[in-house]
């Protein structure tokens, strides 16, 4: 007598697990039909076929590294004036700062969040994973449009790029030396390369050293 | 067949029902009383055990400074206190009340499935063993707080993440057959005539609390999943380098975490709304509005997630929805405070411990939701994020809310558990030790946080010295009342007055139609309701 019910209810709880994977797909699309959380997308864009020449937006460039990965890179204009649908190109400058070889990712996102579907990237090292040589020091050019259909209340946009060692994806938490503060924590080892001070520090004492804080 | 052999039969069919004797009994049982104690007494050793982190949470922030516990182990302590309280302490106790309670309110025999009763709680305890084993392993249990946020919980967490992972998931399989066993015994089990709008509220929010369950703690188990593949198996669900993003894992889990709070809630108001009519000797004002307000609480609960994200960097449209939704809320939530203020209105009250309960509860309760609806405005909330008023808003709405109203439950039903009537001066102690302590326990938590003192953090400035010593022998004085409690509730097992079948002169409901203590078979005929 309760097995119909008893069904049911298995489906439901069945349904609402699938559902928390589906929601993993439907943040994404709903990002990018929103363009909400400035999330760009990592593939090429067509060239823009119209141009609206009489206006003109202000990009800049800016690059940050995540959990002290060991790479610099650099836009050679911080920042450029560009008139929509206007094929712009910027060159930066990349450099491996350890003494051995690294794969780099850079991750971009554009600021306002709501102009993030409105920067289309032709040409961009952030579509690839990076392989870069000890000390290696490369150049990257970036090609891209601003969209004609850029919202008018809209004159600057920023494009950051945050980039990430996935050498070892599971890579422990570089800290610099600069930090003696955290010592008294726990131990530091050094890496087998040499290169940084490796830590498997508490999560929130990094964070309060790095002078960020969770929810 | 003779009538001689049926009776003979009958009888050595009762012969068979009483319960077995010694561990066996509590092992194998499938019996919703037996069950609902388990559940209740395991709920109470939580609860010590998790109060006792609060303890060290406390003695650590009595003095500016670290001093007793290292901020590693300190992190631990707040992320095993919250887990324990609210997936040990609060839920099981729940969980316990719906397993005694419901079958008798509604005039059925036992819980719909009750191997499936035994299961889901036997596998409760190893959970916790799982997750405070991890406490005692090399690197430490969980310290990345219980909400887990990634990428604490996957980049920057230990090896010993796996087995917090494991232990939500068996506590989220037990809640998630708890659940359906309460929906098949309120659906296909209430006695000829209990019609929807005669069920008793307890039932009615049980019944919501149930359907919540079921929706949101499959996304929990989803959300913690997702964390042990991007950990252990390299997927990059919420990793940006992988394609991934970290604020997804917070919409997720807050699509889960706030039905749960209202989990953790709507059987309280059930409690209430049992408590309140009792000893006012008044019918409950407002019964279909209250019914309708739990559930309009329920489905606003799914469009409210995101107001614990305000600062994460939302659209301007997106903040908005999220405040006003937010602020709904309080209209039903209104609506009962609002009646059982109504039920009291010239009622002849009197003040047995249970009222008490209920009657802080009202208050207290009432001023965690507007510290609560004061979080809700978008642009104060920038300020409050992350600092100790939030930690007073939502222990107001758990402690002198959910807590509250466990003990007023337990003090109104442990005559019918125990058949003995508790001691009213302990308990009356213990009331009045707990209303006091506990005020000057988290009241002053609102002027710190305002003044910006951050929560989780095991230091803080030097102006706020004065008020955390004072919040912690608050603390210690809350800790040791419970110890009161603990008292109270086993002498009133150990023995006592005899009570009555009807304990209280103004209770109405089926459960009170039984004897005290409830036999071990109680409604094996189901009794007619008019």
């Amino acid at each position: 007598m309760h097995a119909p019910l008893l069904r049911k209810l298995l489906l439901l709880v069945l349904g609402m697990f699938a559902f928390a994977f589906a929601l993993v797909p439907l943040y994404d699309v709903f990002c990018d039909i929103t363009g909400l959380n400035g999330k760009v997308e990592l593939t090429a864009a067509e060239a823009s076929k119209e141009q609206d020449l009489a206006r003109k937006v202000d990009v800049s460039f800016t690059t940050h590294t995540q959990g002290q990965a060991p790479f610099k890179v650099q836009a050679e204009t911080y920042q450029v004036t560009v008139t929509p649908g206007t094929l712009t190109e910027v060159s930066f400058t990349a450099e491996n700062l350890s003494v051995d070889a690294r794969i780099m990712q850079a991750i971009p996102s554009v600021s306002p969040g709501m102009a993030a579907k409105y920067l289309h990237k032709l040409a961009c090292f952030c579509f690839d994973q990076q392989s870069m040589q000890a000390r290696q020091k490369m150049s990257f050019t970036l090609r891209f449009y601003v969209d004609t259909e850029l919202p008018t209340d809209i004159a600057e946009l920023t494009l950051a790029y945050t980039l990430y060692d996935i050498t070892d994806r599971n890579a422990a938490v570089y800290v610099m030396p600069q930090y003696p503060a955290i010592k008294q924590f726990g131990d530091f080892e050094r890496d087998a390369v040499g290169k940084g001070y490796v830590y498997s520090i508490q999560a929130a004492v990094y964070q309060q050293i790095r002078g960020l804080s969770h929810g | 067949m003779t009538s001689s052999t049926q009776q003979a039969e009958h009888e050595h069919d009762h012969a068979h029902h009483g319960p077995a004797t010694g561990i066996k009994r509590w092992l194998f049982t499938t019996n919703h009383k037996d069950i609902g104690s388990l559940y209740l007494l395991f709920s109470l050793l939580m609860f010590l055990i998790g109060g006792g982190m609060a303890m060290v949470i406390r003695a650590e922030l009595f003095q500016p400074g670290l001093q007793l516990v290292d901020p590693h182990f300190f992190n631990q302590m707040t992320t095993v206190h919250g887990l324990i309280m609210v997936f040990g302490a609060v839920m099981p106790a729940f969980t316990g009340l719906a397993n005694w309670m419901v079958p008798m309110m509604i005039g059925a025999p036992d819980m719909a499935l009750p191997r499936m009763n035994n299961w889901s709680f036997w596998i409760l305890p190893f959970a916790f063993l799982i997750l405070l084993a991890s406490l005692f392993m090399e690197g430490g249990g969980p310290a990345f707080g219980w909400t887990f946020y990634a990428p604490l919980s996957t980049t920057y967490s230990n090896d010993n993440t796996a087995l917090f992972v494991f232990a939500v998931h068996i506590m989220g399989v037990s809640s998630i057959m708890g659940a359906i066993n309460v929906i098949v015994t309120i659906v296909n089990m209430r006695a000829p005539g209990m019609t929807w709008m005669k069920l008793p509220l307890f039932v009615w929010t049980w019944l919501i609390t149930a359907f919540l369950l079921i929706a949101v703690m499959p996304v929990l188990a989803g959300a913690v999943t997702m964390v042990l593949t991007d950990k252990y198996f390299g997927t990059s669900f919420f990793d940006a380098a992988g394609g991934g993003d970290p604020v997804m894992f917070q919409h997720i889990f807050w699509f889960f975490g706030h039905p749960e709070v209202y989990i953790m809630i709507l059987p309280a108001f059930g409690v209430i709304s049992t408590i309140v009519p009792t000893f006012s000797r008044k019918k409950l004002f407002g019964y279909a509005s209250m019914v309708y307000a739990t559930s309009s609480i329920a489905l606003l609960s799914f469009i409210v997630w995101a107001h614990h994200m305000f600062t994460t960097g939302m659209p301007l449209a997106g903040e908005l929805f999220f405040m006003y939704a937010t602020m709904l809320i309080s209209v039903p939530t209104g609506v009962k405070v609002f009646n059982w203020v109504a039920t009291m209105w010239r009622g002849s009250i009197s003040f047995e411990v249970p009222m008490l309960f209920a009657i802080a509860f009202i208050v207290l309760f009432t001023l965690g939701g507007f510290s609560g609806l004061m979080l809700a405005i978008t642009p104060a909330d920038f300020q409050y994020h992350d600092t100790y008023f939030v930690v007073a808003h939502f222990h107001y709405v758990l402690v002198t809310g959910a807590v509250f109203s466990i003990m007023a439950a337990a003090y109104y039903w442990l005559p019918k558990w125990t058949g003995y009537m508790y001691s009213e001066t302990l308990a009356k102690w213990h009331f009045w030790l707990s209303l006091v302590s506990v005020n000057i326990l988290f009241f002053p938590m609102h002027f710190v946080g305002l003044a910006g003192m951050p929560r989780r953090i095991p230091d803080y400035a030097l102006q706020f010295a004065d008020f955390n010593a004072l919040i912690s022998i608050g603390g210690f004085a809350f800790g040791l009342s419970q110890l009161l409690f603990v008292a109270v509730v086993f002498k009133c097992i150990a023995g006592g007055q005899r009570a009555p079948a009807k304990v209280w002169d103004g209770a109405e409901g089926l459960e009170w139609d039984v004897a005290s203590p409830a036999p071990y078979h109680t409604f094996s005929t189901p009794p007619e309701v008019k």
